[in-house]
C-alpha cells in the first residue's frame, strides 16, 4: 500500500512538481494550497504518512499549520517537514516550537527530497 | 529516475507573471503613511514565491534579482523600517526587471541585463542604508550584536543565493569538513554470525555517510566511507561489533563544503546545535549529542527525534521521543529504523512498536481520483486554451446557422398543420439562442484586465510630467470580448496618455483656475443594449476650439467657424493633426488619435469625443460585445444578398430623380439635406446583373465610415438580421469590399459588405 503525503504549497509550480516527484516515486499526494485547505483536505482522513508544508502562504501559513495538527490526535505523531528558504535559527525555533519533524531547505533537488522522505517514512 | 522539470516551466511561467502583476497593483495601492500589514505580507509573499519558484527550476537570474527583493519585504513587513517613495519606485522597477526576464525565459526575448544590475545594485543600496541607519541607531543606545559582528538586524547574505538567506547568529558555526575514511574490519563467524548482521551493521554505517569500495572478503571486509562524522563518531557505530584494537581506520579530510549541501534537518534536541550539524549543511537537527555520535543523522543532514541509547534499547528516551520500531527489530535488521525519522509519541507512554504499518491507513482509491483533478485545490475555476474556445464559439455558430435554416423552411408550413414541429423549431431557437449566449459569455473577460495597467500608467506619467493625478475607475468588471481586450488595450493607452500630457494640467495652472491642485483620469465601462461603452475623461483643460480650427486650416482641411463643436472636435481624427505646443515622448506627434479611429472602427466600434475648454474632455468608445455575431441589415442586388453591418448606416431612403446629379471626375453624387454624398452602385461595383439601374428605383443606404460619408444602391431592403460571421480568409482568401460571409436561413451565402473599404473607395 502506497504512503500517503500531503503537501501544501502555495506556489502551483512547486507543489505540482513536488507531487510529481512523490508520485513517481510510488506516494499518493494530497495536494493542497495552503494550511487551511490541507486541513480541509485531510479531515476524511484517519491520518497521512508525512506532511511537507510551505512556510509563507496567504489565509494559513506553515507554522500554524503544524501546529493545528500537532493539537490533533490522528496527527500528533505524524512526521511534518517544513519546506524553507532559509535556515535561520528563528526559523529553527519556530519550527520546533510548532512541533515540525524537521526541515528541508528551498529549492531542493527532487532527488534530495525523496532521499529525505524515504529516510522518514520509507 | 531523472525528473524532466521543463514540464512545470509553463505553470511557473503564468504563476510568476500573476505574482508580479498582483505585486505591482498592491504596490501601486500602498498609503506609504500608513501601509497596510496585509498589504505588505502579500507583496512580500508574492516576490517569496518568485524567489521559490525560479530558484527550483533553475532560473538563477530571476533568483538573483528577487533574492533582494524578498530581503528588503520581509524586512519592511516587520517593520524593521519605513517605506518610502524611492523603495516603492525601486520595487516597481524590480518588477519590470522580473518581467523582462521572465519574458527572456519564455519567449527568448533579449534581456536588459542592465537595467537587472541596475535595480540589484538599488536595492543592496536601500538595503545597507536601512540597516546602517539601524546599527548606528542601536550602537547609540548600547544594542549592538557581538563584538565584531553585523548589527542583529542586519541580514549577512549567503553566498548560496540559491539557498536562500541564512541570517547567521553571532557565533560562527563551526565548518563541517567531508572526511573520507578507510576502514578495516574482521569478518569472522563470531563478529558477524550471519550475512544479515554484516548488512545490519553496514546498514548502519551508510547512515553516517556514504560507502564506497567495499570488498567482503572471507576475513575481513575493507570500505571507504565519505563521511561528515568525526572519526570518533565513525568508531562508535562499530563499538557494538568491534573492540576498538579490531578496528582499522584511516582519515582523509576533504575541503569544507561551504554551501548547504544536504539542505534539511530535523528538530531534536538543543544541544544539537551547538553540536555544529547545521549551518553550512543547510539542515539541522536539533538532535542530542549521542544520537549525533550514533551517526545517524549528522551527515546526510537529517535530524530526528531520538536519543542513540533509546534506539538501541528500544525505549522511550527522557524527551519523549519514540520510535518506529523496537530496538530488537533494529538489530535484527528489520527494515525503518535505520535513518528514518522517529517521532514523537503522544502522551509520553512507552510504545517501542509503533510500526509504520500501524501508522498508516488504508489506501482508499477515491484519494487516487481527487489527485487527478486537473483543477488547483479549491479552485472554482479551470483554464482552458483559447482554441478550444474558438472551436466552440464555431460550432455553436454553425448550429445557429442550422436552426435558422430550419425555421425558414418550417416558415412556409402551416402552423396548425405542424404544430408540433412549429412549435419544437421555435422552443429550438431559444435554446440556441441561450446557448450562444452561454458560449460567448465564456470568452468574456473583465475590462480590468485592462484597466488595470492604467494605474502604473498614471502613476509614472504623472511624476514624469510633474502633475498630481489620480486615476478613478468604474465599473472595471464590466466584461468584453477577449478578443476585444487586446484590440482596445493600445487606443485606451493613448487616450489616457492625451489626457496625462494636453488634457490636465500642472497643480500651479488648476489651483490658479480654481481647481483642485490634483486631477483626475476616469476610465468607465458599462453595458448599453447590446454594446459595451468605455469613456476615458479627464476633468483638465478640454480642447481647444481655436486651436484645433487654426491646425486644421494650417493642414489644409476645409473648415468654416460656424462649425458645431462635436464636427470641430472630430477634426482631431484626421491623419497627422496635433495642437500640441511639444512634442512629448509621451504623445503629441499626432499619429494617434487617426489610428486610435481606425482600431475602434476596424472591430465595428464608433468613437466620439465631448469636451468643454477649462472643464475637461471625454472621449467615448462604443463596441459592439462579440466579433463573431453581427446585427445587420440584409440588402438584395439582383440575385444576391448582402448584409451591410448596421452600426454604419445613418439612414436609407429612395432618392428622387432631381437629387441625383453628376459630377464630372467623381461620378454620381445624391443630395441630402444640403449635402452631396458620393454615390456607390453595388450592381456595378461587384458586376452584378439586375434589372434595378437608376438610383430613383432603388434604396440608398447612407453609411459613414471614418468620418466619411457615402450612399450605396441597393435594390431592395430584406431585413434585419443577427448573423454569424465567418471568416473569408480561414476558408477562402481575404476579398477587397468584403469583411466576411454568413449563411442565411435560406442556406444561402451572403457577403459581409466591409463598409470601411467601401467608403475609401467612394471617396477618393
Amino acid at each position: 500500500m502506497a504512503k500517503i503525503i500531503l503537501a501544501v504549497d502555495d506556489s502551483t509550480s512547486i507543489r505540482q512538481m513536488v507531487a510529481f516527484t512523490l508520485k513517481s516515486a510510488g506516494y499518493t499526494v494530497i495536494e493542497a494550497v495552503d494550511g487551511q485547505d490541507g486541513l480541509d483536505k485531510i479531515k476524511g482522513q484517519a491520518t497521512v504518512d508525512l506532511v511537507l508544508t510551505d512556510q509563507n502562504m496567504p489565509r494559513m501559513d506553515g507554522l500554524t499549520l503544524i501546529k493545528t495538527l500537532r493539537g490533533q490526535p490522528q496527527f500528533s505523531a505524524t512526521p511534518i517537514l517544513m519546506l524553507t528558504t532559509e535556515s535561520s535559527d528563528e526559523m529553527k525555533t519556530q519550527g520546533r516550537a510548532a512541533g515540525a519533524t524537521g526541515w528541508i531547505v528551498k529549492p531542493f533537488d527532487p532527488h534530495k527530497l525523496l532521499e529525505v522522505i524515504k529516510k522518514v517514512i520509507g | 529516475m531523472s525528473i524532466d522539470m521543463s514540464q512545470f516551466y509553463q505553470v511557473f511561467f503564468e504563476e510568476t507573471a500573476e505574482h508580479l502583476a498582483s505585486m505591482e497593483s498592491l504596490l501601486l495601492a500602498l498609503n506609504l503613511d500608513a501601509p497596510e500589514a496585509d498589504q505588505l505580507d502579500a507583496i512580500f509573499r508574492a516576490a517569496h514565491s518568485i524567489k521559490g519558484g525560479s530558484g527550483t527550476f533553475g532560473f538563477t537570474d530571476i533568483t538573483d534579482v528577487t533574492h533582494e527583493l524578498e530581503s528588503l519585504l520581509d524586512r519592511l513587513r516587520k517593520r524593521e523600517f519605513a517605506i518610502t517613495v524611492e523603495m516603492v519606485d525601486a520595487f516597481l522597477q524590480a518588477g519590470d526587471v522580473l518581467r523582462n526576464l521572465l519574458a527572456g525565459h519564455q519567449n527568448g526575448r533579449t534581456i536588459d541585463i542592465k537595467a537587472s544590475i541596475e535595480v540589484c545594485a538599488k536595492l543592496e543600496k536601500l538595503a545597507e542604508e536601512n540597516s546602517l541607519q539601524n546599527h548606528v541607531a542601536l550602537t547609540a543606545l548600547g544594542l549592538t550584536g557581538q563584538a565584531g559582528n553585523h548589527s542583529p538586524y542586519g541580514e549577512r547574505r549567503s553566498e548560496a543565493r540559491g539557498q536562500g538567506t541564512s541570517s547567521t547568529p553571532a557565533e560562527p558555526l563551526p565548518a563541517s569538513v567531508q572526511r573520507i575514511c578507510q576502514i578495516q574490519f574482521p569478518n569472522t563467524a563470531d563478529d558477524f554470525p550471519s550475512e544479515v548482521h554484516l548488512n545490519n551493521m553496514l546498514e548502519e554505517l551508510s547512515n553516517i555517510g556514504k560507502i564506497e569500495n567495499k570488498e567482503i572478503a572471507n576475513q575481513s571486509v575493507t570500505l571507504s566511507l565519505s563521511t561528515y562524522a568525526s572519526e570518533a563518531e565513525v568508531r562508535d557505530v562499530f563499538s557494538f561489533f568491534f573492540k576498538p584494537e579490531q578496528l582499522k581506520i584511516t582519515v582523509a579530510e576533504v575541503a569544507a563544503k561551504e554551501t548547504s549541501e544536504q539542505g534539511y534537518g530535523f528538530f531534536v534536541e538543543p544541544e544539537a546545535v551547538k553540536s555544529g550539524n547545521d549551518g553550512a549543511q543547510g539542515y539541522g537537527f536539533f538532535t542530542d549529542p549521542d544520537a549525533i555520535k550514533s551517526g545517524v543523522e549528522d551527515a546526510q543532514g537529517y535530524g530526528f527525534f531520538t536519543d542513540p541509547d533509546a534506539i538501541k534499547s528500544g525505549v522511550e528516551d527522557a524527551q519523549g521521543y519514540g520510535f518506529f520500531t523496537d530496538p530488537d527489530k533494529i538489530k535484527s535488521g528489520v527494515e525503518d529504523a535505520q535513518g528514518y525519522g522517529f517521532f514523537e509519541e503522544v502522551g509520553n507512554h512507552a510504545q517501542p512498536e509503533v510500526s509504520k504499518t500501524g501508522l498508516r491507513k488504508e489506501d482508499s482509491p477515491g484519494r487516487r481520483a481527487t489527485d487527478e483533478r486537473a483543477t488547483t485545490a479549491g479552485d472554482t475555476s479551470i483554464r482552458v486554451s483559447v482554441v478550444k474556445v474558438d472551436q466552440l464559439v464555431n460550432l455553436v455558430g454553425e448550429l445557429v446557422i442550422t436552426q435558422a435554416m430550419l425555421a425558414e423552411a418550417v416558415g412556409n408550413l402551416d402552423p396548425v398543420l405542424y404544430d408540433r414541429l412549429v412549435i419544437g423549431l421555435t422552443q429550438l431557437e431559444r435554446n440556441t439562442r441561450n446557448l450562444q449566449d452561454s458560449v460567448m459569455s465564456v470568452r468574456m473577460m473583465p475590462i480590468n484586465l485592462v484597466f488595470s495597467r492604467f494605474q502604473r500608467v498614471v502613476r509614472d506619467g504623472a511624476i514624469k510630467l510633474g502633475k498630481k493625478v489620480q486615476l478613478v475607475v468604474v465599473g472595471e468588471g464590466t466584461e468584453l470580448d477577449k478578443g476585444l481586450i487586446e484590440t482596445i488595450s493600445d487606443p485606451l493607452n493613448h487616450l489616457v496618455r492625451n489626457s496625462l500630457d494636453h488634457g490636465l494640467e500642472v497643480p500651479e495652472v488648476r489651483i490658479a483656475n480654481g481647481k483642485d491642485p490634483q486631477g483626475t483620469i476616469t476610465l468607465r465601462a458599462a453595458h448599453q443594449g447590446g454594446n459595451i461603452v468605455i469613456e476615458v475623461s479627464d476633468d483638465g483643460a478640454g480642447l481647444n476650439r481655436e486651436r484645433i480650427l487654426a491646425k486644421a486650416r494650417e493642414n489644409g482641411l476645409l473648415v468654416n467657424d460656424s462649425m458645431s463643436d462635436t464636427e470641430v472636435w472630430q477634426l482631431v481624427f484626421a491623419p497627422g493633426f496635433s495642437t500640441a505646443a511639444v512634442i512629448t515622448d509621451v504623445s503629441g506627434r499626432g499619429v494617434g488619435m487617426d489610428v486610435v479611429k481606425k482600431n475602434i472602427e476596424s472591430i465595428g466600434g464608433r468613437v466620439e469625443i465631448t469636451s468643454k475648454h477649462g472643464q475637461g474632455s471625454s472621449i467615448i468608445i462604443r463596441l459592439p460585445l462579440t466579433l463573431a455575431i453581427l446585427d445587420g441589415l440584409s440588402v438584395a442586388v439582383g440575385n444576391q444578398i448582402y448584409i451591410v453591418p448596421l452600426g454604419f448606416i445613418s439612414e436609407s431612403l429612395q432618392p428622387k430623380e432631381e437629387d441625383i446629379k453628376v459630377i464630372s471626375g467623381q461620378g454620381q453624387v445624391v443630395h441630402v439635406r444640403g449635402e452631396y454624398l458620393p454615390m456607390i452602385a453595388l450592381h456595378r461595383l461587384f458586376n452584378i446583373p439586375t434589372k434595378i439601374i437608376s438610383p430613383a428605383e432603388g434604396i440608398l443606404v447612407l453609411l459613414e465610415a471614418e468620418g466619411k460619408k457615402v450612399a450605396m444602391l441597393v435594390d431592395e431592403l430584406v431585413g434585419q438580421h443577427q448573423v454569424v460571421i465567418k471568416s473569408l480568409e480561414t476558408n477562402y482568401r481575404k476579398v477587397t469590399g468584403m469583411s466576411g460571409a454568413t449563411i442565411m436561413g435560406d442556406g444561402r451565402v451572403a457577403m459581409i459588405i466591409d463598409v470601411g473599404g467601401l467608403v475609401k473607395m467612394g471617396t477618393q
